[in-house]
């Protein structure tokens, strides 16, 4: 049991991992049209360097997801202070209410802003895509952070204020240091849902102002070039990074009060 | 609240809840639940109010587009089979991955796993996904390493192929079975087990009675996370199914941003999630009819 269970482990692992895998490697190889023997070389990332729109849409892609962690996590935070403090009517309805951004497909989300956005003259490009990528990461934000919350105790708080802090003073000085890993880790979480994000940029993006995954997304339609491996082995090595820190700040963020 | 007059820190309470909800839930407002709304009314629409002002004429013949285009039925079907075989394959590799983590691993070891399944969840999509034609083309490195084993072999050539679709989808989805599965079974204790073996059952009577159950709620959860968003797909079946790779997302996609029909993609995308509800619908019933013997 225990033999088979980690044979079967070990396939899925490579099953998700091959893919991956090839990508990187081919984002080395000399090969344009992906085929092996290997040929080591560096040509594709010193080829990036040149490759003004993919530079000009990763740059955007990180500003959408710098934006788009600092609002969600600020919005987010104070939406899950007032929900997991207080019981009060509707709770449960505002709560509900977080479901359909993560629940319906992005193809329909996606779809509905541009619709909206085109009919209010709100319009595309680069603050659409923000408005949108904040909408997806509130309800993740709400989550972690919440999570957060529920194993912060709250009489700390209120002994403070019963000290003759006020509220607000008390919130600053107390909860929110505290609170600070599952803050970082609801912001890397926007942040990476944000630079992950394809759907809604597609449907959002003008074409002087796309982001990197609307990018790769016309360059595979129109034929890909390596470049394309070269910087999805950078965007991934980022990833993986956030992925990384917010495991180990989640980590941290579950159990303060064992210090 | 009720009608009862409010004391002074209650009500400044109140009003201190509400300015902490009041800028998120604006911000949905504005980004998803108005443009849905907007959506409806575009779907009654019968044309799209794209320059000049013309008055809007509003008609229900949009949803009648699956009579009027039977091709529209196909094209249905398939998205229907795409979500039906992701999903068994993500069950049936989800759930035994998940019993493998749960309970043939142990501590750092386990977390290190899970963490590996999870991982790619946070790697871009369309990338993972142009990866799998990287290795699924004719001469492609599926082809080269099976060649190495055995030169004689023909080729695999699934790429652009109903399979391809399949394998893309299961490789996008499969951790969200993983963990919601893993969440399930990882409650069940080592004395449950203990307990229906001593009692005299057997291996594949110890999974039907007792381990099954008890993760159906993480079977159920996962196969709605996964079957939802692939009836909804559009990026894998054009990458990966090339010409045979239409669905109703990609159906969806030309009205917006080839066709430029809106309301009838917006009348599409609603039928979609109403297929989808009436399945999960009747999906309940019969799960429900299913377990209610059981707990009697």
């Amino acid at each position: 049991m225990t033999l088979a269970g980690r044979i079967l482990l070990g396939l899925v692992l490579l099953f998700l991992y091959a893919p991956i895998a090839v990508m990187v490697l081919m984002a080395f190889n000399a090969s344009e049209l992906y085929s092996l023997p290997m040929v080591p070389t560096l040509h594709w990332f010193e080829a990036l360097a040149g490759n003004d729109k993919l530079l000009a849409a990763s740059r955007n892609s990180v500003a959408i997801a710098l934006a788009t962690a600092v609002l969600a996590t600020t919005l987010g935070t104070m939406a899950a202070l007032a929900l997991s403090r207080q019981a009060f009517w509707g709770r449960s309805l505002l709560q509900l209410l977080l479901l359909p951004p993560i629940a319906i497909p992005w193809l329909i989300t996606g779809t509905a802003m541009l619709v909206f956005f085109f009919w209010t003259g709100i319009g595309r490009g680069l603050h659409a895509m923000i408005l949108g990528h904040v909408a997806l990461a509130i309800p993740y934000v709400v989550l972690v952070v919440g999570t957060g919350l529920r194993s912060l105790r709250a009489d700390l708080e209120e002994a403070a204020v019963s000290l003759g802090s006020t509220p607000i003073h008390a919130f600053f000085a107390i909860t929110l240091p505290l609170l600070a890993p599952s803050l970082i880790a609801a912001a890397l979480f926007a942040f990476a849902v944000s630079l992950d994000q394809f759907v809604v940029s597609y449907f959002l993006a003008t074409p002087g102002m796309s982001t990197l995954p609307v990018e790769i997304y016309s360059s595979i339609r129109k034929g890909f070039t390596p470049e394309i491996n070269a910087i999805s082995t950078l965007l991934l090595a980022a990833s993986v990074g956030l992925f990384v820190v917010s495991a180990i700040l989640t980590r941290m963020g579950g159990e303060p009060e064992r210090r | 609240m009720t009608a009862a007059p409010m004391s002074r820190p209650d009500r400044r309470r109140a009003l201190g809840t509400a300015a902490l909800l009041l800028p998120a839930y604006g911000w949905l407002l504005v980004t998803v639940f108005l443009p849905l709304g907007a959506m409806v009314v575009f779907s009654f629409l019968k044309t799209t109010p794209i320059g000049g002002s013309k008055p809007l004429v509003f008609t229900t013949h949009n949803y009648l587009a699956f009579i009027e285009r039977p091709y529209l039925v196909d094209v249905a079907w398939t998205s229907l089979r795409l979500g039906f075989w992701t999903t068994l394959l993500c069950a049936l590799i989800g759930l035994p991955a998940a019993l493998a983590l749960a309970r043939a691993t142990r501590g750092r070891f386990r977390q290190v796993l899970f963490l590996l399944t999870v991982l790619p969840f946070w790697t871009n999509g369309l990338v993972r996904t142009f990866s799998w034609t990287m290795l699924l083309r004719e001469g492609g490195i599926l082809d080269d390493a099976l060649h190495l084993v055995w030169p004689s072999a023909g080729s695999i050539g699934l790429l652009y192929t109903f399979p391809a679709i399949v394998i893309g989808l299961v490789h996008a989805y499969l951790p969200y079975m993983i963990l919601t599965c893993y969440l399930a079974v990882s409650s069940i204790e080592d004395g449950l087990i203990d307990a229906a073996r001593s009692l005299g059952a057997r291996g594949p009577a110890v999974f039907l009675t007792v381990i099954l159950p008890l993760a159906l709620p993480g079977l159920v959860s996962g196969a709605i996370l996964i079957f939802v968003p692939v009836i909804g797909s559009f990026m894998e079946p054009r990458i990966l199914g090339g010409r045979i790779g239409v669905t109703m997302g990609t159906v969806i996609e030309d009205q917006f941003t080839q066709a430029y029909n809106w309301p009838l993609g917006a009348a599409l995308s609603f039928t979609m999630l109403g297929v989808v509800l009436v399945i999960f619908a009747l999906f309940s019933s019969v799960l429900r009819g299913r377990l209610m013997p059981a707990a009697a």
